[in-house]
């Protein structure tokens, strides 16, 4: 895979690279998930609409008595999407582990490409769907050791993101608030040092703002900061139209990764003219303390 | 015999293989994984994976998720 060209009829667009991870190359830098929404309809349109590429999926038992015939599989396009599995509401490395593993086995069975990775999720606590750190760093060195490509879902503590990425993760994926919250991305000072702290001497190493996303200015804001992607679910899905907000966050991880890209100005206190001041016809009301 | 399928006790007949079992159960698609005690069956094995009395299965599936 070459460049990705956002829009080569626009001269203005700077050409970016697919957002590489491990041995996963995504044209869309936006992942989202199929959780949440009202019908299936509405999430295979609102998919399709986020231009992502990848998707995220849950792993449950199958229900025997009250089968309705009706499979995830059947409204999402395995042969032209990657499913990331996640293991979404495991407390304990143990039941973690035993769901990658799980999730690899019916992505193999489906022939999709995602069966070798993982989001992992090892959660602490109920209430704020906080992941469990030392959890989630023991079952990364397991998974890592049975050759899966984990995605860690963390907080956005900078020492835990550096241990997992030591362990072995393949992108670290520090949340922006508490999952489903849509608070959007409360410490980004954070999200600075994380990115620093992984990205030192390792510039692709990938970084996915995953969580707390609550609005398209949120995604962009992950993606200004240097976030090599964005990775969310309810926004969209709970929105009031999942549609325009699918669009909406597709053309935000855009505008974003653009910005960061080209390269925003430093702020400054004072402000600095748009105009040249030469020639202009006015006269000046205070004493010219300024400097230039 | 009985085995348990995701915790539910399921009446079957003495030396059902995994596919009969779960054709029995209505589950036809290949979008699952199977655990037997702990263990993934690959669903290569499915057809001639005999299962015992006590034996417990886990069916699993994807859904939805973020």
């Amino acid at each position: 895979m070459g460049t990705v060209v956002v829009n080569d009829l626009d001269v203005g667009t700077k050409e970016d690279s697919p957002l590489k991870i491990g041995p996963f190359e995504l044209n869309s830098r936006l992942i989202v998930g199929s959780g949440r929404y009202e019908n299936a309809t509405m999430m295979r349109q609102a998919l399709d609409l986020s231009g992502s590429d990848c998707i995220t999926v849950a792993i449950r038992r199958e229900r025997l008595h009250d089968a309705y015939g009706d499979n995830l599989l059947d409204h999402i396009d395995s042969d032209q999407t990657i499913l990331l599995p996640n293991t979404a509401g495991c407390y304990s490395a143990k039941d973690a582990i035993r769901v990658a593993h799980l999730g690899r086995e019916i992505l193999r069975a489906l022939g999709n490409p995602g069966a070798d990775w993982v989001k992992l999720e090892c959660l602490g606590d109920s209430r704020t769907l906080l992941p469990d750190p030392i959890s989630t760093l023991e079952a990364t060195t397991q998974l890592v050791a049975d050759g899966f490509h984990v995605l860690c879902y963390t907080t956005d503590d900078p020492v835990t993101a550096r241990r997992l990425k030591q362990a072995g993760a393949a992108a670290v994926m520090p949340a922006g608030s508490p999952i489903g919250s849509g608070q959007g991305i409360l410490n980004p000072n954070n999200i600075r040092i994380i990115l620093e702290y992984l990205k030192n001497e390792d510039p692709e190493y990938p970084v996915i703002v995953d969580a707390g996303i609550g609005t398209a200015s949120d995604a962009a804001q992950a993606m200004e900061l240097g976030a090599d992607g964005v990775l969310l679910n309810t926004a969209i899905a709970h929105a009031r139209q999942p549609l325009v907000m699918a669009t909406a966050m597709r053309h935000a991880t855009l505008a974003g990764r653009q910005a960061f890209l080209a390269g925003r100005i430093p702020k400054r206190l004072y402000a600095a003219a748009s105009s040249p001041m030469e020639g202009v016809i006015a006269t000046h009301p205070f004493p010219r303390n300024e400097t230039k | 015999m009985i085995v348990q399928v995701n915790e539910q006790a399921v009446e079957t007949t003495t030396g059902i293989t995994i596919l009969d079992l779960l054709k029995q159960l209505d589950i036809t698609t290949r979008h699952i994984a199977v655990e037997v005690n702990l263990n993934i069956v690959p669903f290569e094995d499915h057809d001639d994976t005999i299962l015992h009395d006590g034996d417990r299965l886990e069916v699993v599936t994807l859904v939805g998720g973020g």
